[in-house]
């Protein structure tokens, strides 16, 4: 849709005024026929007029002092009351005085997920990473930890089994006695454990006064839903993508239908399900915790979604990848870990963060079972009869916050996308 | 045993514990028992619980009178309804809000799409920040806001803003516009509306038949739009054109008369549209952007002018790939549906949880409300997959 | 089959984690002791009966029942736990073991104590349904309340009582149902209803503490009529009726304190006093205690850190409170009420 065509040159001239610098460049992306002309003009003096009565009204007119919410009426916006609430939108309702222990947490939360985000740290760094980093978060929130003998007992199991199945063709003799030796222990523990000859000893840290969960709330109860949500979904969707890409039909139907299943149904009836029937699905006088249940049907959701980009990834890889792992005499634990999957996930990465954006965002459905996510403490702070009628306010707040971190996430997915192409594109 | 084909080597013999075949079902076997395990484990302790606590089962609460009103409802309800039909009117509430939220963020989404590829930069900008102020934030975060500032900005009935020589009024508890009183003519309207759209698809496909043998065009679209509103008008001249309208008008604390769009289901809508529009928008960018630039130059080589190569030569590759995202997009419009809750419209889950609680039957409320998704979600699919069908059958 | 191993360990670790938080109840009294902690479910907030003030302490008059049965079994009123359950979550907390006991506002009907699987223990607060009106729209009854639009929580009897009153009265309404009580309260005094509906307590809660600023108490009225009858008390489960007994006396304690004229500010000149009741009621004249299995001096316990029912009731909903709530139904038998105590003896 251009008015000028090309002409033959004949002498170099500089070109006019109109077509050089800021005149040009408004004339090329601005007013480069007569409906954009008009379409320029339409948006200046619409987006003019929005922009200036919102200027207005959020940064002249407002209100930073007021002490009561009846000092902020009939002005602009009262961000007054940002400022008296703020510990209670970001911490909700976690002791007053012992506040800065979510902050550190929060503080090691999204360290922990700018860390992951550098993909230097990307092989058993990202172990020590979360480890220590879930260690400091769980320790902050709830000032005591008791880890009990079994969780030992399982990891070292974990690792043994893990070693022995992956590291079969490469080990020597000595490593591989060490993974059968963790992995012995580990299921001789857990095994004299359940049956009840090993008493149940756990190391306990408490160096704090103790907070249950019920008291959590705000910027760490969000975050600790949608990086663990993702943390804990990520094998299990693996293990789902893995299932319904099998040639096992009974394990490929079981994987569809739960997919399937949980695609298909909003995550609010899975949290209503975990909140109001999982209690009737165990035995009696077992509870759960009601944090642990939101978490629960988080992650059983999350997984459903994670198991389908990952089955994209699958998909995209070339079928000689699969040959050539069975041509090396790998077995399939051993081709699917080492071989298949390292490179299926690669592709998925950029998909894989924006489903994480995706449940930090539907973290928020949490509220509606009484957990104090983001923001609902947000919500509350709208309660308090005293600064009662300035919804937009604490709405357009926390939505700063939700927009700055999902705007950064996001940001950074497009950079990996360029990045992890460089080296494949062709 | 089976007998082995000539020429075929000699099956290896190997140890039941190494073939592959054996193990793969021994595996599966074992996946399977442990689920039916857990499966086993949660049902006894769920029949258990219900025994001990006397929880009453069964779906006989259904036929039951539900003794609860509903504030918005598509067909009549009254306290002495049953539970099935509280029920169904949050499925009919929950498919309302869903069709015409995924109809308008279509329409939202492709226009914010389009502008997003537009040479005009102010243009470009604006719909890039929409996007990303829009997809960057939960969606329930903007139903609360919508829904706060529809409540706390719009006047009281008494004070309602009226328009249009007084027959439609805007205030907090809703937009009361006239509607044509009930009159047995309009379900024979409703029929000849369907008559026409049937005619219209007939028309359409002979005229293509036609053109197709002789190369004569026939202006379909606008004869199907004639016939399709054609034929109820016919129907209602028909039927003696009657023309009293019902008027809202104030009385007692509400407005009477009319047909009103409330508050709860305005919020709803709106949030549902302008969240979904933003991810629309993107899938249709990318769309328009995954065309080789020679499909255009292609077109307007063989003399099209610009409509008709958007409509014959673009959009038919375009929507080849917008497709499969956008069906995602419709279920995820259907399921977020669900956050009504949250802001008070009566939609399926609303309407379940208060059978719950009235009820105490959480089970079997929670099975019907993942069955109805379920379905709602599987004929969404299968709908867009025959339309993805449809439209990949161009290739040639 | 290392496969099936691993998912057997990673499933054993979610148990043993899972776990942490696991608590399995036997008898249920030896379980509260041997915790050491009562386990009390309350409302997720309504002033006067159950609200974390702003150094997230909880107070109100059903807070202070589980204060009470707390001094009673550990002589300290304060080794309770709440746990704010809404309306939907309360029922299955209690049958499957997350918490001892409610206190939270539970209408006492027929079905619950039965088929539910609850015992009821006592009535803490009479209760009835009302409506309540901002005073600009100038209705004075309930009967003038056709057409309007209603603000009403889900999940309890109020919804069905609601829709039973104008069906009776012939009288139409539209609902507006919000799950959470912030929202339905927040869109009522927003204008987005004409009258907002629940137990009468409750309106004068919301009417004392949530009334946003520019409007004022003196906005809003609260109907006469009240349509229905909420008896509302603390619930415990069936299974251990020692442990009922307790709740049941805990209350009955409180009452019958109030009757005697037991203070927390007299009750330690009481020890001294003749009167053979009052010497039963505090465990000077041993051997209730022993009865209900608790310490010969749970009364006193409980008078001391707790109060009577009529401190409570004062400090909490009636005139030393904001609600300023008429004792009405709730007056002690012998001044025209309800509050009936069996004796201590």
């Amino acid at each position: 849709m251009t008015d000028s065509l090309p002409t033959g040159e004949r002498r170099q001239l500089a070109p006019p005024l109109v077509e050089r610098g800021a005149l040009g460049w408004m004339r090329r992306n601005l007013f480069s026929s007569w409906v954009n002309g008009i379409i320029t003009v339409v948006l200046v003096v619409f987006v003019g007029s929005i922009l200036s009565s919102f200027l207005e009204w959020a940064v002249f007119t407002a209100n930073i002092t007021a002490e009561t919410g009846s000092e902020c009426h009939g002005q602009g916006a009262c961000w007054a009351l940002i400022i008296e609430k703020y510990r209670l939108i970001f911490f909700g309702t976690f002791p007053y005085e012992q506040q800065w222990r979510p902050l550190v947490a929060s503080i090691t939360l999204l360290a922990m997920l700018v860390l992951t985000s550098d993909r230097r740290m990307w092989n058993w760094r990202l172990l020590v990473i979360w480890t220590v980093g879930s260690f400091i978060t769980f320790l902050m929130m709830f000032g005591q930890i008791h880890l009990p003998i079994s969780l030992f007992l399982a990891i070292a199991l974990l690792v043994g089994g893990i070693g022995m199945s992956l590291r079969k063709a490469i080990a020597d003799t000595g490593e591989m006695n060490a993974y059968r030796f963790l992995a012995a222990i580990g299921l001789i523990g857990l095994a004299l454990r359940i049956a009840g000859v090993l008493p149940a000893w756990s190391l306990d840290i408490e160096p704090l006064s103790y907070v249950e969960t019920g008291l959590w709330g705000g910027i760490p109860v969000t975050l600790i839903l949608a990086s663990y949500g993702l943390v804990f979904a990520f094998p299990y969707g693996i293990l789902l993508a893995l299932g319904r890409r099998s040639d096992l039909p009974l394990i490929r139907a079981l994987c569809v239908g739960f997919i399937e299943l949980i695609r298909g149904v909003p995550l609010i009836s899975l949290l209503i399900m975990a909140s109001v029937m999982l209690p009737l699905f165990l035995p009696s006088g077992v509870t759960f915790d009601k944090f642990l249940r939101a978490q629960v049907a988080i992650i059983l959701f999350a997984g459903a979604y994670i198991a389908e980009v990952i089955r994209g990834g699958l998909q995209s890889l070339p079928k000689g990848q699969y040959e050539a792992a069975e041509a090396l005499g790998f077995n399939y634990v051993q081709k699917t870990a080492l071989i298949i999957l390292p490179q299926a996930l690669r592709v998925v990465i950029p998909p894989l963060i924006n489903t994480f954006l995706g449940f930090f965002k539907d973290t928020s459905l949490v509220l509606i079972i009484g957990i104090f996510d983001f923001l609902n403490t947000a919500n509350q702070a709208l309660v308090d009869p005293n600064w009662a009628g300035f919804p937009a306010e604490i709405y357009m707040f926390a939505a700063l916050i939700y927009f700055i971190f999902c705007y950064s996430v996001s940001r950074y997915s497009k950079h990996l996308e360029v990045e992890l192409n460089r080296g494949t594109r062709r | 045993m089976a007998v082995e084909a000539l020429g075929s080597a000699p099956r290896v013999k190997v140890a039941p514990w190494n073939d592959p075949v054996i193990r793969g079902w021994v595996f599966q076997i074992v996946v399977v028992g442990l689920v039916a395990a857990l499966a086993w484990y949660l049902i006894g302790n769920t029949l258990d619980n219900l025994n001990r606590q006397k929880i009453a089962s069964g779906f006989d609460y259904l036929g039951r009178e539900a003794g609860f009103e509903i504030g918005d409802t598509m067909i009549s309800y009254s306290p002495a309804s049953t539970y099935a039909r509280a029920i169904w009117v949050g499925i009919l509430n929950t498919l309302r809000v869903a069709v015409l939220g995924i109809i308008l963020s279509t329409i939202l989404g492709t226009l914010v799409g389009v502008g997003r590829l537009s040479p005009n930069w102010l243009l470009s900008k604006i719909c890039e920040w929409y996007v990303e102020a829009f997809r960057n934030v939960p969606l329930l975060l903007w139903l609360f806001l919508f829904y706060k500032l529809i409540s706390e900005a719009f006047p009281g009935p008494r004070q309602a803003i009226s328009a249009f020589w007084n027959s439609v009024f805007l205030s907090n508890r809703g937009l009361y516009f006239p509607v044509p009183v009930t009159d047995p003519i309009h379900k024979w309207m409703a029929v000849g509306l369907l008559a026409g759209i049937a005619g219209a698809i007939a028309l359409h496909r002979w005229a293509k038949k036609r053109q197709d043998a002789t190369g004569q065009p026939f202006p379909s679209i606008s004869a199907g739009i004639a016939v399709v509103l054609g034929l109820p008008a016919l129907v209602w001249l028909a039927g003696g054109a009657p023309t009293a309208m019902s008027w809202p008008a104030l009385k007692g604390f509400n407005f009477e008369g009319g047909a009103v769009i409330q508050p709860e289901f305005t919020a709803l809508l709106v949030g549902l549209v302008l969240y979904t529009s933003a991810f629309v928008a993107e899938i249709v960018r990318s769309g328009i952007l995954a065309l080789h630039k020679g499909q255009s130059e292609a077109a307007a080589a063989l003399g099209l002018s610009r409509g008709l190569a958007m409509r014959l030569v673009l959009l038919p590759q375009a929507l080849r790939v917008i497709v499969p995202p956008m069906t995602s997009q419709y279920l995820n419009i259907t399921k977020n549906s669900s956050l009504a809750i949250a802001i008070g419209y009566p939609d399926l889950v609303a309407s379940i949880n208060v059978t719950i609680n009235q009820t105490g039957q959480a089970i079997e409320n929670i099975l019907l409300i993942m069955a109805a998704y379920l379905s709602v979600s599987l004929s969404i699919s299968a709908f867009m997959n025959w339309y993805n069908r449809r439209i990949a059958l161009t290739e040639r | 089959m290392r496969k099936v191993m691993m998912v057997a360990t990673a499933g054993i670790a979610a148990v043993v984690l899972g776990t942490a938080g696991t608590a399995y109840a036997g008898k249920e009294l030896d379980a509260i002791k041997a915790r050491g902690q009562l386990l009390c479910g309350v409302g997720t907030g309504t002033a006067g009966f159950h609200l974390a003030n702003t150094q997230g302490k909880w107070v109100g008059l059903n807070v202070d029942v589980c204060r009470a049965v707390s001094a009673a079994i550990f002589g300290d009123a304060d080794k309770v736990k709440y746990v704010p359950l809404t309306s939907q979550q309360r029922f299955t907390a209690l049958q499957s073991g997350e918490v001892d006991m409610l206190s939270n506002n539970t209408t006492w009907t027929l079905t619950r104590d039965t088929a539910l699987g609850f015992d009821f223990t006592g009535v803490t607060y009479y209760d009835g349904q009302g409506f309540m009106v901002p005073k600009k729209l100038g209705v004075k009854n309930a009967k003038e309340l056709n057409g309007a639009t209603v603000c009403v929580a889900p999940g309890t009897t109020t919804e069905l009582n609601l829709a039973d009153y104008f069906r009776a009265n012939k009288m139409t309404f539209k609902p507006v149902v919000i799950e959470k009580v912030d929202e339905i309260r927040s869109a009522f005094f927003s204008g987005r209803c004409d009258v907002y509906t629940t137990d009468a307590s409750s309106l004068a809660a919301t009417r004392a503490a949530n009334v946003p600023a520019p409007l004022t108490i003196e906005d809003f009225v609260i109907l006469p009529e009240i349509i229905s009858k909420e008896p509302l008390g603390p619930v415990v489960r069936h299974g251990d009726s020692q442990f009922a007994d307790i709740v049941r006396w805990a209350l009955f304690a409180m009452v019958e304190a109030e009757e005697y004229g037991i203070t927390s500010k007299n009750v330690d000149e009481m020890l001294k006093s003749d009167n053979p009741t009052i010497k039963r009621i505090l465990g000077t004249t041993p051997g209730m205690g022993k009865a209900l299995g608790v310490a010969d001096n749970w009364v006193y316990q409980i008078i001391k850190q707790v109060g009577n029912y009529g401190e409570s009731f004062d400090r909490n909903v009636g005139p030393g409170s904001p609600l300023k709530i008429e004792r009405g139904q709730n007056a002690l038998w012998t001044k025209g009420g309800l509050q009936y105590a069996p004796p201590i003896r």
